[in-house]
């Protein structure tokens, strides 16, 4: 579904990420673990066009991202679950999802897609009309997912869910990422919390120092001892 | 003679509604570009100056109805909203403030300019003779009651357009957060332009209605374009709430000023007022981000 070939990326003189390829299928989930600032968030900035491509190629589906303006990628399927939520904090819920149906392809399933979220995330609609800023940072996280899933995308980027928030809440964030897999949603999820993230994926790379150094199924990723030395301290 | 002088009161605070009715709609279009675009757009008296010539012209020199007349003018100055953005914001959207601020400034003395080269300085107005309505004791002028009934539909079908359509939601959103809106599939270019051409039609909106009751020269916006910018920034630059509360603080200080003493008494005052507010809270009654 989605496959990145040799990409480099970066901001002004400083380049972030050197040659990284990697693909995801229809169906799966897979994870890019790594440490800070080894360019997971760059690698997701770059597939939702953030920030350009400085070389290699990006294709959804095999079309190329290039061939398309970066606010129209969204409506090739992929939809990015920002880090730190980036919610529109003085906007209400309903409204912060209904931007999330802004494509012409998605707003004619506003309402539809409204319910389907509703279902979801029962709590959002509880919450519907109020500003998405006063909410605690799972039912953030909670409108986040909400608002990308309106676009009914095929492919759901997701960075760094877990971050920021309390222990007992990230137990619910990986529990929501589960919900979405069983939707049938194809995930990328970035995170720095490796011991759970494998948990619920079917592949990982890991990427270190903007490079990609390994990749492999979740159990390979969870038993190999260059990943628990570095990343779960075991 | 007691009651006589409540009665007058009374008169002088229903006019400040009036008149705020009117500065309100003139501070909504700037609110609502600076709050999109971050640029503040120092000739935007001179656009609504523009439409009000617009007006003249075709109602009162080429004869077509008002009602048509100031359809026309709106459409105009929407056009020049759009071209404002297109030729002279998005060109410097990326460079400081301060050369957005200088080109914008720039353009009101072209603007300025251009209308005494075409039109020279004389006063001209429509010839209108509206009627003045008599309520008891009390005496309202119908140009003013149009004009602030004309500043309210204006006002709400604004506030329906910013609440109720996909675009208008954009609008709200993209000072939240300008970056993200890539991601959901906003052309921030496009809600920019969009922007521009809604506030230069809210400029040709108040134009209409200020034509109603004042001359049109090529200097004109000096006279409303002050206390313009005075009530967006006393609100909050870009909090068209704000703005909205503040237009008709001024409007009633400067009408009760002025009935206590001289019209002229009741701007000084205003102004005072706003300088004092200036240091108590910088950033206005209500700042953008609340």
């Amino acid at each position: 579904m989605l496959d990145v070939q040799n990409a480099n990326a970066g901001y002004d003189t400083f380049q972030a990420l050197f040659d990284v390829s990697l693909e995801v299928n229809a169906g799966e989930a897979v994870a890019v673990i790594g440490p800070n600032g080894a360019g997971k968030t760059t690698l997701m900035r770059m597939i939702s066009g953030l920030i350009p491509i400085r070389a290699g190629e990006i294709r959804m589906e095999g079309r190329s991202l290039s061939e398309v303006r970066p606010h129209e990628i969204v409506e090739l399927g992929i939809a990015h679950v920002p880090e730190n939520r980036r919610l529109f904090p003085r906007m209400t819920v309903e409204d912060n999802l209904r931007m999330g149906a802004f494509t012409k392809t998605a707003r004619p399933q506003f309402r539809e897609r409204l319910d389907y979220i509703y279902e979801l995330f029962p709590r959002m609609k509880e919450r519907r009309l109020q500003y998405a800023g006063t909410m605690s940072g799972g039912e953030q996280q909670m409108c986040a997912i909400g608002r990308a899933l309106m676009s009914k995308p095929k492919l759901l980027l997701m960075d760094e869910p877990s971050a920021g928030l309390a222990p007992v809440i990230v137990q619910q964030v990986f529990d929501l990422v589960r919900r979405i897999r069983q939707e049938g949603y194809t995930v990328l999820i970035v995170e720095q919390n490796v011991q759970q993230v494998l948990q619920v994926v079917d592949r990982a790379y890991l990427l270190e120092a903007g490079s990609l150094q390994t990749s492999g199924t979740a159990e390979e990723l969870l038993a190999s001892d260059q990943v628990r030395e570095a990343y779960m301290g075991l | 003679m007691e009651q006589i002088f409540d009665i007058y009161l009374l008169e002088a605070l229903i006019n400040g509604l009036l008149f705020g009715g009117v500065l309100a709609l003139l501070s909504l279009g700037l609110n609502l570009i600076f709050g999109v675009i971050d640029v503040v757009w120092i000739c935007y008296a001179e656009i609504v100056m523009f439409g009000m010539y617009a007006i003249y012209w075709l109602h009162a020199v080429y004869g077509i109805p008002i009602v048509p007349a100031a359809l026309l003018a709106i459409a105009l100055t929407g056009a020049m909203g759009f071209l404002v953005h297109y030729l002279v914001i998005s060109p410097i959207l990326g460079s400081p403030p301060i050369n957005q601020l200088l080109a914008t400034g720039g353009l009101l003395f072209f603007l300025q300019s251009f209308a005494t080269l075409l039109w020279g300085i004389e006063f001209r107005n429509l010839g209108l003779r509206l009627p003045v309505l008599q309520w008891g004791e009390l005496y309202f002028s119908y140009a003013r009651l149009l004009a602030f009934g004309i500043a309210v539909i204006g006002m709400i079908a604004i506030y329906l357009f910013l609440t109720r359509t996909y675009i208008g939601t954009a609008i709200r959103a993209i000072s939240q957060d300008r970056e993200i809106m890539t991601l959901m599939g906003v052309d921030s270019r496009r809600v920019y332009l969009v922007t521009s051409v809604v506030g230069g039609s809210l400029a040709g909106l108040a134009a209409c209605l200020l034509v109603l009751q004042y001359d049109v020269h090529p200097f004109v916006g000096l006279s409303f374009g002050p206390i313009t910018f005075v009530i967006c920034v006393l609100g909050g630059l870009g909090n068209m709430i704000g703005g909205f509360i503040a237009a008709f603080i001024l409007s009633e200080i400067i009408s009760i000023g002025g009935f206590y003493a001289e019209l002229e008494w009741g701007y000084v005052l205003a102004f005072a007022v706003f300088i004092v507010v200036m240091f108590i809270r910088p950033e206005g009654i209500l700042s953008k981000k609340s």
